[in-house]
Parts: structure tokens; sequence; C-alpha cells
């Protein structure tokens, strides 16, 4: 993706190199400010005081492309501002990762008109789609820790791809797919282990809807 | 600017060491939303299991974004989902639609569709977020039985909307607030 295919020979990499650039690449993400409609209001207060981006290495919102590394797409993509938007992506040096902020962002959302790109993914890859309008904070800290997680697992080298999906093909991949876990779950241990159960089964969505009721209830 | 003005300058900043610190712990310890905080849906269940969608298509037409899609089929005497003639066979939210107004709750007629809180909904595909009428159906609860089955709680549908008060099955967040 980036440098580490040119400096380094396929093959005789380590996990241990893999996870340690993926851990410094996930906990200083960079992003390119983006902000296009209301949900750039929900962006701003993830990165003030009481959300507080930081926490995970990012308060600094780059108004220069060429410093940044993650591109948070938030609010709807008008015809006319696809281009640019497909600009400042180019502008990005690798690697590099697209969230999608809103619905507007990643489908057209209620604006399914000739005016407004039906999803940002028409212009550029997205890594991250985000659903909301517009999400409130916690959201987009949630996708923001899920993309870390796909960061993470992110393959250094063609070599080790291949090995990763030829394990994923033999079955022995991870339960619960990088990126899929809420991060409220991925982050406490015993429900973190409810949830792999959970997908294992299939009934992932039955146990948030059964565990908000019981929170309900308690209240 | 002097020392004065430096130390006062520099106050203010110390002062916050004493104060409360506002910062979340989200994903540790995520606050409570506000309660009627339009989040995911559910799709309810009667007391014994039965499904509380008829299949109307009304939260379809009530959506402003086109999220949600619904095909109705006939209840069967031998597969029957719901009380009544029809249930919904196919019943699907695009999550990448939909922009949680609320339309849908007000429109649904047997308080079938009603919103939770949770919101961590972030997919990395967006077919991941069109979801289906397994993923959007309550969990059975106790002494609920998997459906298909006949109504057990009366003779027509009539005696089930007619106990919704009283005995509303799954329905949290739609009674009691």
């Amino acid at each position: 993706m980036g440098i580490e295919e040119k400096l380094l020979p396929n093959g005789v990499l380590l996990t241990t190199v893999e996870k340690l650039v993926n851990w410094s690449r996930k906990a200083s993400f960079w992003p390119a400010t983006f902000g296009l409609a209301c949900c750039a209001i929900e962006m701003m207060a993830t990165g003030a005081a009481r959300y507080d981006l930081a926490r995970f290495g990012m308060e600094v919102f780059r108004a220069s492309p060429r410093q940044a590394d993650l591109m948070i797409v938030a609010g709807r993509v008008s015809q006319k501002m696809a281009p640019v938007l497909r600009q400042i992506y180019d502008q990005m040096p690798d690697p590099k990762w697209v969230l999608s902020m809103g619905v507007c962002a990643s489908s057209g959302g209620m604006f399914n008109n000739y005016a407004i790109v039906q999803g940002v993914d028409h212009v550029v890859p997205v890594d991250m789609y985000l659903p909301g309008c517009p999400p409130r904070p916690e959201m987009l800290i949630d996708a923001i820790l899920k993309l870390h997680e796909k960061v993470m697992a992110e393959p250094l080298g063609d070599r080790r791809a291949k090995t990763v999906a030829q394990r994923e093909a033999d079955g022995k991949g991870p339960i619960v797919q990088p990126g899929a876990m809420p991060s409220s779950y991925r982050y406490d241990k015993a429900r973190r282990a409810e949830w792999e159960k959970a997908v294992a089964e299939g009934t992932e969505e039955q146990l948030r809807i059964a565990n908000w009721m019981q929170r309900e209830v308690a209240r | 600017m002097g020392v004065v003005g430096m130390a006062k300058g520099f106050g203010v900043t110390f002062s916050h060491m004493f104060k409360k610190v506002v910062t979340t712990e989200y994903p540790e310890k995520p606050d409570a939303t506000a309660p009627r905080y339009h989040g995911r849906h559910i799709l309810n269940r009667h007391p014994d299991g039965l499904e509380k969608c008829i299949g109307c298509e009304l939260c379809a037409w009530a959506c402003p974004a086109d999220a949600i899609y619904v095909e109705g089929g006939d209840n069967a005497e031998g597969a029957r989902f719901s009380p009544g003639e029809r249930y919904a066979s196919v019943y699907q939210i695009n999550y990448a639609r939909c922009i949680f107004c609320g339309l849908c709750i007000e429109a649904c007629p047997t308080r079938s569709l009603t919103m939770s809180n949770e919101y961590e909904l972030a997919r990395d595909d967006r077919k991941d977020l069109i979801f289906t009428k397994e993923q959007l159906l309550a969990p059975l609860l106790p002494g609920m039985e998997q459906p298909p089955h006949p109504m057990r709680l009366g003779e027509s549908e009539k005696d089930y909307y007619l106990s919704g008060p009283t005995n509303p099955g799954v329905s949290v967040g739609a009674e009691g607030r």
C-alpha cells in the first residue's frame, strides 16, 4: 500500500513488524477536513472537549490533504463537489482511508435527486460507512474505532495478504470480521465474548436488542 | 503583557486541574442516551411470539428517504406468523438511507415498529447496512414461541389488539413512557 512494499522484500516480514506498522498507523490518524453539511457540526463536536478525538490520537484536522491520511466525508456530496473530492483524495499520500459519514455521503440518503451523488463510493473507495442523519459523536467514534480494527488487520505486503486470504479460505479466519463489532462490545471483555458467541450462532442483532431491553427495564 | 497577565492566563488553565472532567469515556463506559433517542428499529412481537407486523406497508409509505421495503404475505392456516390475515414476508430497512426521523413509528398502526437507543451501526460494506427481518425482529422472551404457530391468545386478531394495552408483549420503548 505504502512505502513498506518498496523497502522490504516480500515474505521475510514478521507479523510483529506488521503489528507495529499497523499500530502506528491506526494510533495517529490525521483526518483531512471535508465537512460538507450538517454532519460536519457533529464532526467538530467529536473533536471538541466532550468527546475528544485526541483520546485516539487524531485531534488535528489537517486543512492540507498532503498531511492527512483519513478523509471523513461529512455531508452530502453534490455533483459539482465530486471532482473536488476526488482531487483532495488523490492529493493525500498513501496509505489513506475514507470514512463516509452520514447517510447522504453513504448512499445519497433522503436526497435521491439529480444534484447529489448517490453515495461517495461512486467517486472514491470507502473503508467505513457510517449511517445516521447526522450521526451522533459516539457513532463517529465507533466508526473510527472500527476502522482502527480494520487497519490493525491489514496485511503487510503481497505474500502476507495471500497467507491471510488462504487462512480465511480454510475457515481459520476470525469469527467476527474486523470492523463489524460495535465498539462498546469490543472494549468490554465479557460483552465481547458474548458478541462472538452470538455471531457464531448468527443472532448478534437479537443479542443487541435483548441487552438494550434489559438496560431499558432497569432504568 | 507582564508577569501578572501571564499568571492570570495560566491560572485559568491550572484551575481546570480541580474541575470535573467533561470528556466521556465512550467505548468503555458509554453514556446513556436520551430516553427517546431515535436508534435502530425493532419489530415487536405479541406475548405469544407472533409478529405484530401485518405487512401493511404504511411505514414504507411514510418514509421520506424510501429506506423501508415491505412485501406482504397471506397467513395460511398451517403457517401463521401474525394474528389476522397478513404478515410481512419480506421486511428490510436500509440504514444507508434511513434518517431516523421516526415517521415510520408514527405510521405503524399495530405498534409493531419501534425504535431502540442502539446506534453503533457503522459497517464497511453497504450491503451489511440493509437489515433484514431476521435482524430487526425482537428476540423471543420467555413464554414466547417461534412462529409459525396458531393464535394462542384469542379467536381473532381483535382479542390481540384489545388486550394490547395491558399485555403488550415486546414493545420496550413504546409503552410506559
